[in-house]
């Protein structure tokens, strides 16, 4: 049992790592994710992004830009999941009827 | 061969890191320490979303008024950032849940090991 | 949380840290228009500062500051300043959190959306600060049913 394991994890670190080995140089701005239109002709949101943010927001900084504005629908539905696991820590450990 | 060293050793580090996760995850039998394992297993994935957002000579993403934004070489990639901001704190509060979890495993059956626990339930 | 005496050294240190914490948090939030920062790195500092007094003083002195009850109501509304401004812009008539049509009279488009971000970063700071303590709090609690 213990040696599948073993032989699980190398064989995930040997996958991962070749790869890993043929992903875009890290840093490079000539990076189809940091260029400024796709290969199929359209926007690349993160470039369009950086050009726009200020003037639809006003604001300088643009992660906030795209945290309360662009993808705020977003932010609420994560809101909501931080809310509820609050919420199940109440119903978790705050149960007063012995179960057992 | 010293660029391709250079493009790729962040990448290499998150999988060392990944690794250390998946071995909490799969070799440790104490249930708050597979917790850990799982925790750092996350934060190797956030590390690499932000890794892939670098860009070398560019400044933060907040906009500078000397610096001109039409060039987007100029500033690191907001997007990756974004997701992560949000992914850490889901995290967070499921790593709180988690321990709840665990709390509530402790206060029925007075242990958190596997094997103790295997032989309880049955 | 069992019984043990508090240290009156590490409590007076917490009561000098624990208001200029709280201040920096409500900076880090209305400051994240110009720098790193925001509501979720705000409301982490705020639960921190609230966190430092509970761990150091025990419930008896937490009492005074932010009371247990007080929490769930304070993360509730914060979701609803969040959720109300959405629905204020789409009762004027646009879209869900389409920040352009809130009523704020006499400012352009932009200069609307600069300030409907800066409402929801305060709902957001409130929401997490509250359910950090609250699951701190639960889990005092929850010790306590064993």
């Amino acid at each position: 049992m213990k040696a599948l394991k073993i032989i699980i994890l190398i064989l995930f670190a040997s996958v991962l790592i070749y790869a890993a080995s043929d992903l875009p140089y890290r840093g490079d701005p000539d990076n189809l994710m940091h260029a400024e239109e796709s290969i199929t002709g359209t926007t690349v949101v993160g470039s369009y992004v950086i050009q726009e943010a200020y003037n639809d927001a006003k604001t300088p900084n643009i992660v906030t830009v795209i945290l309360g504005d662009y993808r705020s629908i977003d932010t609420f539905g994560e809101q909501v999941v931080v809310f509820t696991a609050g919420l199940i820590t109440i119903l978790i450990l705050r149960n007063r009827r012995r179960v057992v | 061969m010293l660029d391709f060293f250079l493009g790729h050793y962040a990448y290499w580090f998150v999988v060392i890191l990944l690794c250390v996760g998946l071995y909490g995850i799969l070799f440790k039998k104490n249930l708050v320490k597979k917790t850990i394992g799982l925790a750092i297993f996350q934060v190797s994935v956030v590390l690499y979303f932000v890794s892939i957002a670098s860009k070398w000579d560019a400044t933060v993403p907040v906009r500078d008024a000397n610096i001109p934004v039409e060039q987007v070489a100029n500033y690191l990639n907001p997007l990756p950032h974004t997701l992560m901001l949000t992914a850490i704190v889901v995290g967070v509060a499921t790593l709180g849940v988690a321990f709840t979890l665990l709390m509530a495993i402790y206060n029925r059956y007075g242990t958190l090991d596997e094997q103790e626990l295997l032989e309880e339930i049955q | 949380m069992r019984h043990q005496d508090e240290s009156p050294i590490v409590l007076l240190g917490s009561r000098l840290l624990t208001p200029y914490i709280m201040l920096f948090g409500w900076y880090v939030i209305f400051f994240g228009h110009y720098s790193p920062g925001g509501g979720f790195q705000g409301g982490t500092l705020l639960a921190a500062s609230v966190l430092l007094i509970r761990i150091s003083g025990g419930r008896r002195v937490s009492r005074l500051q932010i009371q247990e009850f007080a929490t769930t109501p304070l993360a509730v509304i914060g979701v609803i300043i969040y959720f109300a401004t959405g629905l204020v812009a789409m009762l004027m008539g646009g879209y869900f959190l389409d920040y352009e049509l809130l009523p704020f009279t006499g400012m352009e488009p932009a200069m609307v959306r600069y300030w409907g971000i800066l409402i929801i970063e305060v709902g957001i700071g409130l929401a997490v600060m509250a359910i950090l303590v609250m699951i701190y709090d639960n889990m005092v609690k929850g010790e306590d049913y064993a």
